[in-house]
């Protein structure tokens, strides 16, 4: 048994992107000691490669804009199944959260009367995304970052947390591995904030980077916490094609949001073929009124194009599924025939250069190839809305870990600003929970022993499987089985083939030693992917009708029984998943009224 | 798809050496997806710092065939096919395995910095600012935090003693966005001549030219802020107005050298 470093704190934040830094000031400012472990170096995390920007009822340009608007936006976005409570104070506390960030240094674009200025996106009725060109993560992170630093909170980088400790039912900290050494560390602490973000690395096509392993999910299921909604996976519509060392990077939703259109290799602008009757009302019928919304938005309604992810994403996937796609199997997105090259510089900055050094594309000049590219959990840790406390005690959960605010379907900008108001929630009552414990509870010895030696296993077996190929597997399986377009059966052969996988996790196998080895940090990380797409695909199976971002070919349409209920998934002691059906709690008939109104 | 002989650096801090590998590359190839193409084959603990593969994140910096670049952003087609690609890590900062080095000296300077320090809001309680006034900050805020600018900078790369008085490019970029930040209100001089150490900088203009945000920090960042020390402390007229009115001294006196290393 290797011997391990404890240090202590009230509040232990796991992830350092948006939400993990904005739960470290929150509990920092509320008096708590604060600690952040992240996987990366310090600025590095997912948030940084947000582009379009976050949502927030301003009303800097559309003057009609409140919160009651982008909170019926939030809710029909999501199909209703959205926790309406968190869509509530999400809507509420966003403009404050984003002024906020602006005291702390975030230069946003401006009006110009000075002003925070809103660009269109997708879902959203009012122009509604503060932003910073393409570039609106990188802005939320440093500013962040730095005003973390400045609080003077401890920063643990390139660590990370492989269990949740507990004292009886109650966190006690968390057990962790430095990257750089493979150190072991123990963090005791009061309370500890879940912010690790996603589960896209259990994708083949995905915008997530590595470090999108299912962390915090995992972490919550082994300590006892639920899982709700993971059913609900969000492919956005647009990522990169062309070349294949490139397939699945993001293109921002931003460039249809500044006016760029979809084409097929027909030319046409097939988006007003798949307007859901949902969205017929507010949506443009043709190419002229189209085209005069971006001028006049009062008298006419908005481009297809900007239809929620999950429409436009399985209307792409149709095309090119129908023989009308592109060459490298994607459709077009132009904006090089919309907009001027200097305006395409200006708003979109970071795109022009992504496609100019990675696929030789000029997009002043022609049109992007796009396909959809696995972005988003909507599902997660499941939470109380008021407080982000899970239901073990001291555990808390923000950012796209959690769930409840998207439903079965995220708008675009809405992620960034759950991050800001839910992770300063977490913090905040985290700290307070922290605060009202007289002392830290005491972890097991024991426990941590039997974790260490499972962890350091890989490195001591003479042969075995390599991780990177068991990953790869997987990928492969959730990519076919578990992606845009789902079949009872398929589902069935993915879950047995996790099984599988699970089995053969068992005996992997990485060469090397303790320092800095990749190998070593993806054999860890398996038990997480393969437990987070375990979850998926239960939840998939049981959800038998096509709601959100959820599509069944065996149930193409929605059923009204089943949006009574979320899927909830636990696990024993065993490391079994138990899915059950939870009743969702009934809606004020006031909130109802909003979101049916026109 | 072609063969291509890449050379990468392997090892710790105790030593190492270039090993040689021959791999299949697909056209459009970055020098990452090549790296992790041979970690997940052939060499599962070769250590690589990644993040968002598209030049956003500034994890992935190296020395390739001897220029300081992204590893994400650097084609292979953009070197000739009959030559190996030389990989290594960058040099200023210290190694701890293959291409990954230590860069928290860049970490602890952040936290030096003097924070943004907030003015008073408008008559209306919001700060307004033009498209104008937020120009010059915003170029500074393109930062990836690569550090391929601290690594090039010869004033660190060739006396890694300087590094206890001297910043370095990347940290002048930020102080500049501090000062020239239309909503910050605190004077940071006296600390970029006598913390930061701005003085040693003599504009060899190293760091714009490996910039992948294309920020221009010598004309842009570190020149206007080296002018602002001048201003302050070796403006004639200002030192003839001191005079004039009997202080000996325009501007805080700087501490000596020695002082200053003993206390950093």
């Amino acid at each position: 048994m290797p011997g391990y470093r404890v240090y202590e704190h009230d509040v232990l934040v796991v992830g350092a992107g948006g939400a993990g830094l904005r739960a470290a000031i929150a509990a920092a400012e509320e008096g708590a000691r604060t600690a952040v472990v992240c996987k990366t170096l310090l600025g590095k995390a997912h948030t940084v490669m947000a582009e379009g920007g976050i949502a927030a009822a301003l009303g800097t340009v559309d003057r009609e804009d409140n919160w009651k608007v982008h909170f019926r936006d939030t809710m029909r976005g999501g199909k209703l199944m959205n926790d309406w409570r968190m869509a509530m104070i999400h809507a509420q506390e966003a403009p404050d959260r984003v002024l906020e960030l602006e005291e702390w240094g975030a230069v946003f674009d401006r009006t110009p009367d000075g002003r925070i200025l809103q660009r269109p996106f997708g879902g959203h009725r009012y122009a509604r995304l503060a932003h910073v060109g393409d570039r609106t993560g990188l802005e939320m992170i440093r500013t962040l970052q730095q005003k973390a630093i400045s609080l003077g909170i401890d920063v643990f980088m390139e660590t990370a947390v492989v269990r949740i400790l507990r004292d009886g039912q109650r966190v006690a900290g968390a057990l962790a591995y430095r990257r750089d050494t493979g150190e072991l560390l123990v963090f005791r602490a009061k309370a500890v904030v879940l912010a690790t973000g996603g589960v896209g690395k259990c994708y083949k096509v995905t915008s997530n980077s590595w470090e999108y392993t299912g962390d915090g999910q995992a972490l919550a299921l082994w300590a006892g916490a639920e899982l709700m909604d993971m059913e609900f996976v969000q492919f956005h519509p647009t990522g990169m094609v062309w070349p294949p060392s490139v397939r699945g990077i993001l293109v921002t939703e931003g460039v249809r949001g500044e006016g760029g259109i979809l084409l097929n290799n027909k030319g046409e602008r097939f988006m007003f073929k798949y307007i859901p009757d949902y969205y017929r009302a507010e949506t443009a019928e043709t190419v002229e009124e189209a085209d005069r919304w971006r001028y006049d938005k009062r008298n006419n309604r908005r481009p297809p194009e900007l239809l929620p992810r999950d429409v436009v994403a399985r209307a792409i996937n149709a095309e090119i599924k129908a023989g009308r796609g592109s060459p490298h199997g994607g459709v077009y997105l132009d904006i090089a025939s919309r907009r001027t090259p200097q305006e395409i510089k200006l708003l979109l900055p970071s795109m022009y250069e992504q496609f100019h050094k990675l696929a030789d594309v000029d997009i002043t000049k022609e049109p992007m190839e796009v396909g959809p590219t696995m972005h988003y959990m909507m599902g997660g840790v499941r939470v109380d809305p008021e407080t982000a406390a899970t239901c073990v005690p001291g555990l808390y959960a923000a950012g796209e870990v959690a769930c409840g605010l998207h439903g079965a379907n995220r708008l675009g900008g809405n992620s960034l600003s759950d991050l800001l108001v839910f992770g300063r929630r977490a913090g905040l009552y985290a700290a307070r929970y922290a605060n009202s414990l007289p002392q830290t509870p005491s972890f097991s010895g024991d426990e941590v022993e039997a974790v260490a030696n499972e962890l350091l296993e890989p490195l001591y077996r003479a042969e075995g499987e390599n991780p990177f190929a068991i990953q790869q597997e997987l990928q492969e399986t959730m990519q076919d089985l578990v992606g845009i377009v789902r079949t009872g059966e398929e589902l069935r052969q993915a879950l047995h083939k996790i099984g599988e996988l699970k089995e053969r996790a068992k005996r992997v196998y990485a060469p090397g030693d303790l320092l800095y080895n990749p190998g070593w940090h993806m054999a860890i990380s398996l038990g997480s992917l393969l437990a987070v797409a375990e979850a998926i695909t239960i939840s998939a199976i049981e959800r038998k009708e096509s709601r959100g971002a959820h599509t069944r070919d065996d149930y193409p349409k929605e059923d009204p029984e089943q949006a009574s209920f979320n899927l909830v998934v636990a696990g024993d002691a065993e490391g079994q998943l138990r899915l059950r059906k939870e009743p969702r709690p009934p809606m004020p008939e006031e909130l109802r009224r909003i979101i049916e109104e026109a | 798809m072609a063969l291509r002989t890449f050379r990468i650096f392997r090892g710790t801090s105790q030593g190492g050496e270039f090993k040689e590998y021959q791999v299949e590359v697909e056209e459009g190839n970055v020098v990452l997806d090549v790296v992790l193409n041979i970690q997940a084959r052939y060499a599962p603990d070769l250590a690589v710092r990644w993040n968002c593969k598209a030049g956003k994140c500034g994890s992935c910096s190296a020395e390739i065939n001897g220029i300081p670049r992204l590893m994400c952003m650097t084609r292979v087609s953009l070197f000739p096919e009959d030559q190996p690609i030389t990989v290594a890590p960058l040099k200023t900062f210290s190694l701890i395995k293959d291409l990954v080095t230590d860069v928290s000296f860049n970490y602890e300077l952040a936290r030096r910095i003097p924070p943004l320090r907030l003015g008073p809001p408008g008559p209306d309680g919001t700060y307004r600012m033009t498209m104008e006034d937020i120009e010059r900050v915003r170029e500074f805020r393109q930062c990836i935090e690569c550090f391929l600018c601290q690594n090039v900078c010869h004033v660190i790369r060739d006396h890694p003693e300087n590094k206890a008085f001297f910043f370095g490019p990347r940290w002048f970029v930020r102080l500049a966005e501090l000062e020239m930040h239309p909503l910050d209100t605190d004077d940071r001089r006296p600390f970029i001549r006598e913390e930061a150490g701005i003085g040693y900088c003599n504009i060899t203009k190293c760091c714009t030219e490996v910039c992948p945000a294309e920020i221009r920090i010598t004309d842009n960042a570190i020149i206007p802020l080296k002018e602002r020390v001048a201003d302050l402390y070796y403006d004639p007229l200002r030192w003839l107005w001191s005079r004039l009115l009997g202080r000996r001294q325009a501007a805080p006196a700087p501490k000596p050298r020695e002082e200053r290393r003993a206390a950093s």
